[in-house]
């Protein structure tokens, strides 16, 4: 088979300005055994002239139609167009977003046309398929900018100054939702000097949030937010509530609110209410990075900057666009690293292999035949969840350290509880009350020492083992104690020499566990430092 | 001293205790928890020589045993390397075993102490103290072969004879019988050759668990000698009819028993499993089940320098350390790259695992003795969330431990035991002498997972060649 042509149109969708390859991926497609043509003009809303193209090896076709009609591979941002659909022919393949679960009339329409779709929306969560999550790439674009637009709209500095004409307040900037992009905006915010918080539902995020320089403002209420994949999931009702009271309280207070929060497959949640812009102060601003999906404020209208009770609040869908080169770069690097594993061998040729994780979730379409949704993905890909797939049944993680664990079976309580009560009974029954005595004493001093020893820190337990060591050494007493008895009983034939060696022999061999049981403990516990 | 003011000061020396040990649920505390320790000692000995039962011509003979055992204990607590702790912890519960035992005996031979006892409290005070003197015995020769493992003097492997378990048992059944003939015996010569036959049998079967034992699993034998060595003060304190023994040995006891149990959940085993024996020895083959996944993939080696050039681009570090550590006393070396590391602004943290090293807490104490401060170094559970934020997971000198078959092969022998999770990590970094397996003879799938690299050498020469790399 020859080599295949990757062919990149010019984008048509209204506004956008990114194009699918860029002048510094062309080369590396080429030693994939690739070759590339490019629509005239697709990159220069972008800025990427024409020229560039041609200089990395690129063909430069002077219309769409040249490329449509020639490559075998196209890639594109946008979904394509019904036009564009009916220009595709047969065996040839689409690279580019789909979102097949709003679009199923386009999945439909694209089957008909026998092609083979990647939605580089559908790319799985996992680690290693990170290089082509061009979601991600995105979503950082527009975390970036939305900071930046809001700095646009918003009358004053973010950060805070002492000028020689007065005290300037830094800006309060309040995050909603630290995926990507929140914490792009997070960092982008913090590093423009304003005071950042963030919420996310899901609570392993808080250590991210801080690591970008913001403070985690959690929602007061106990349920775990995280879903498949490590995307959130659709909350209850309670918890909702407290989300809304957190929100009131922090709308009140800061200058910039971002939100970023979206359920895949779902309408935005509408989380910031037309009370809680009111509650804004005037001149505040609101960037609805979810406006596409109908937004998270509702005010929210999709595509527009609209001024409400004062507050400016933005619902651009087009931000990584409005950083079209940037955006252009990372998604055709996105889209290089896909290439790279459809064509392991280098040939210039897709190899669309749906055995491999990845590349089977990518794939919506193969050979006109729909194939989304893919099969669920075994792991999520959230940093704290629990692995759902960990280990089997018998592995039931207890309690470490600091504490009795969990409470024992009852069978095996029952158990112990009626073998204890035998022990018992027999000892009642024959022990003389001397001994009783002593038993009582020890069996308190069992559990004294129990609740005591399980509150010693893991860290301490080799000093824990030589202090128990040098106490043990008590037992100095026993061999004190026959030394010299001064009640010896003058009637009794008494070996009074040979147990004074032993006793004295005793005493000293307990001496050197005693004072060097202590001795070393305390040398251990001096080394234990901040 | 009257007998009421020595009792009082019993009760203070217990409670002194109990705090001694309360007082290490935190290194704050801890140093003054072993001032309690030292304080409540030396009231219980002082009311107990200027008590009643001590007459004055035994003085002499106290204060010269003391001064002789004193120095030899402070002369080794001062030379003794941490690396070498485990040995003296098992070196030390030797001697208690063998003073339980020597007390059981003066107590034996002495008709005094038996004197006045009505029948039913004679067989008590006869059952005490051969009770005793047993669980001293074990102690002692248990202890013994502790030590020569520890100390490498003794091979680490199992020794495993045939039919051990019947040996045990028949082990058991003799000593019951030759308990029974004990308590029966009418006189002190008659009495005599049942506790010295026990005694044998008993350091015999010391001897003989210990020796089956794999060196990995050493931390929980020392602590369960620990916890004998409890025991057995409290047997004594039975026999002397002395509550303060019996309290101390009962705390000591539990303790250990603790420790024991925390140390065997940590490898995701049963304590009898453990003691059973035959386990944790390098000498067996790789248990390759039918069932277990062959790991796949590719070791990928890297130098000292590449590992250098990762932690400088890290911004977050976890420094797993194990018993290879403790063997090439890399620990100041250790310290020294965390230094250099914390002085370029990364985060760099200890991650434990229980049973890391040969004893519990081994590895907290050398890497304090590094001058590691201690609010880095995490525990097991405290870390393992935080592995997929970080940027090199670098394990010195640990296997088992890390070892993802744990988590995801329900077939391995080692399945189901809580290990760190290094393989989340963006990069891991494993410091080995070789390929070979650890203690538990399972491949380790960590290996050949794509984001590990393996550094081979010795733990020492390899640190201090990338600490070098780090300076350069």
């Amino acid at each position: 088979m020859t080599a295949q042509l990757i062919g990149v149109p010019k984008e048509v969708f209204p506004g956008e300005k990114r194009v699918a390859t860029v002048p510094e991926v062309v080369p590396k497609l080429a030693k994939l055994g690739f070759a590339v043509i490019v629509q005239a003009g697709a990159g220069e809303a972008a800025s990427l002239a024409d020229e560039a193209y041609a200089a990395a090896g690129a063909t430069v076709a002077p219309d769409a139609a040249s490329v449509w009609s020639r490559a075998d591979i196209i890639f594109k941002v946008r979904a394509p167009t019904p036009e564009e659909i009916e220009s595709m022919r047969e065996g040839q393949t689409l690279v580019s977003f789909i979102w097949p679960a709003q679009n199923p009339d386009l999945l439909k329409r694209l089957a008909a046309r026998k092609v083979t779709v990647l939605a580089m929306d559908s790319v799985p969560r996992m680690s290693r398929a990170q290089k082509m999550d061009a979601l991600s790439s995105m979503a950082n674009i527009a975390g970036y900018r939305a900071v930046i637009e809001a700095a646009q709209h918003f009358g004053r500095f973010f950060t805070g100054q002492i000028t020689a004409a007065g005290k300037v307040p830094p800006a309060k900037v309040f995050v909603i939702g630290a995926g990507v992009a929140g914490l792009a905006a997070i960092g982008a915010a913090a590093g423009l000097g304003a005071i950042v918080r963030a919420n996310d539902t899901r609570p392993e995020v808080g250590d991210q949030i801080k690591s970008l320089g913001g403070e985690f403002v959690p929602v007061d209420y106990q349920e775990e937010g995280t879903g498949v994949g490590g995307y959130a999931k659709v909350m209850s009702e309670g918890f909702l509530k407290a989300q809304r009271e957190t929100f009131a309280k922090q709308a009140k207070e800061v200058d910039i609110i971002i939100t970023t929060a979206l359920i895949p497959g779902k309408p935005a949640p509408k989380l910031i209410t037309a009370e809680m812009v009111q509650s804004m102060k005037p001149g505040s601003v609101i960037v609805d990075l979810a406006a596409e999906q109908g937004g998270n404020c509702a005010f929210t209208e999709p595509g527009k900057v609209v001024v409400r009770h004062g507050v400016t609040i933005i619902g651009y869908t087009d931000l990584p666009s409005r950083l079209a080169t940037q955006a252009s770069t990372l998604y055709a690097n996105n889209l290089f690293r896909l290439s790279e594993d459809l064509c392991k061998a280098k040939d210039g040729v897709y190899n669309v292999n749906m055995e491999d994780e990845v590349i089977r979730g990518t794939t919506v379409i193969k050979d006109g035949a729909v194939t989304w949704p893919p099969p669920a993905p075994k792991l999520s890909a959230a940093p704290a969840a629990k692995p759902p797939a960990k280990a089997m049944p018998a592995v039931e993680k207890k309690g470490h350290g600091h504490g009795a664990g969990e409470p024992m079976a009852a069978r095996t309580l029952a158990f112990t509880f009626a073998a204890a009560a035998i022990l018992f009974l027999l000892i009642g029954v024959y022990a003389p009350s001397a001994f009783l005595g002593h038993f009582t004493v020890f069996v308190l001093a069992c559990f004294v020492g129990y609740m005591v020893v399980w509150n010693v820190t893991p860290a301490l337990h080799t000093p824990l083992m030589s202090v128990t060591n040098a106490i043990s050494s008590i037992i100095i007493i026993g061999a004190l104690v026959q030394v010299a008895p001064p009640l010896a009983d003058g009637a009794l034939a008494r070996p009074e020499e040979v147990i004074r060696w032993l006793a004295v022999a005793g005493i000293a061999l307990t001496a050197i566990n005693m004072f060097g049981g202590f001795a070393v403990t305390q040398r251990m516990l001096s080394m234990f430092r901040k | 001293m009257s007998a009421s003011l020595a009792a009082v000061s019993y009760i203070a020396a217990t409670i002194l205790f109990i705090l001694s040990l309360g007082g290490l649920s935190n290194p704050e505390s801890s140093r003054r928890g072993n001032l309690y320790g030292m304080i409540g000692m030396a009231i219980a000995v002082l009311a107990t020589v200027f008590g009643p039962r001590v007459g004055p011509s035994g003085l002499a003979w106290i204060a010269v045993a003391l001064v002789i055992g004193a120095s030899i204990g402070l002369y080794l607590a001062r030379t003794v390397k941490m690396t070498q702790m485990p040995e003296l912890v098992a070196f030390m519960h030797s001697l208690v075993g063998l003073v339980a035992m020597i007390v059981g005996y003066a107590s034996f031979i002495d008709p005094s102490a038996s004197a006045g006892m009505s029948p039913a409290e004679a067989s008590i005070h006869h059952i005490e103290i051969y009770v005793g003197v047993l669980i001293g015995a074990v102690t002692l020769s248990g202890s013994v072969i502790a030590f020569g493992k520890l100390s490498a003097r003794i091979t680490g492997k199992p020794v495993l004879l045939p039919g051990r378990h019947g040996l045990n048992l028949a082990g058991l059944l003799a000593v019951i019988w030759f308990g029974y003939a004990f308590v029966q015996a009418h006189s002190i010569e008659q009495g005599m050759m049942p506790i010295a036959v026990m005694s044998v049998i008993a350091l015999a079967f010391g001897v003989h668990m210990v020796m089956a034992i794999g060196g990995a699993d050493m931390p929980v034998v020392v602590s369960m000698l620990n916890s004998y060595s409890g025991w057995a003060a409290a047997a004594t304190g039975f026999m002397l009819s002395n509550d303060l023994l019996i309290v101390t040995g009962a705390l000591v006891g539990s303790s250990g028993a603790i420790l024991s149990y925390i140390m065997c959940r940590a490898m995701n085993r049963n304590f009898l499993s453990v003691i059973a024996g035959g386990f944790g020895g390098e000498a067996k083959a790789p248990a390759k089940t039918p069932g277990g996944a062959q790991p796949a993939g590719e070791v990928v080696a890297i130098s000292a320098q590449e590992t250098a050039e990762l932690l400088r681009e890290a911004k977050s570090v976890v420094i797993v350390p194990g018993y290879g550590m403790a063997v090439a006393q890399a620990q100041h070396t250790v310290f020294e790259i965390t230094k250099r590391l914390r002085d370029m602004g990364k985060t760099v943290r200890f991650g434990i695992h229980p049973v890391a090293g040969r004893m519990p807490g081994h590895m907290n104490v050398l890497l304090a003795e590094a001058k590691v401060p201690y609010d880095i170094v995490l525990e097991m559970d405290e870390i393992n969330g935080d592995f997929p934020d970080t940027d090199v997971a670098m394990v010195i000198g640990a296997n088992d431990i890390v070892n993802p078959s744990a988590q995801e092969d329900p077939s391995s022998p080692i399945a189901g035991m809580p290990v760190l999770e290094v393989w989340k990590a963006h990069t891991s970094v494993v410091m080995k002498r070789s390929m070979a397996s650890g203690y538990a003879g399972v491949d380790n799938p960590l290996f050949y997972k794509e984001n590990n690299r393996m550094l081979f050498g010795d733990a020492k020469k390899m640190l201090d060649e990338v600490l070098g790399a780090l300076k350069g």
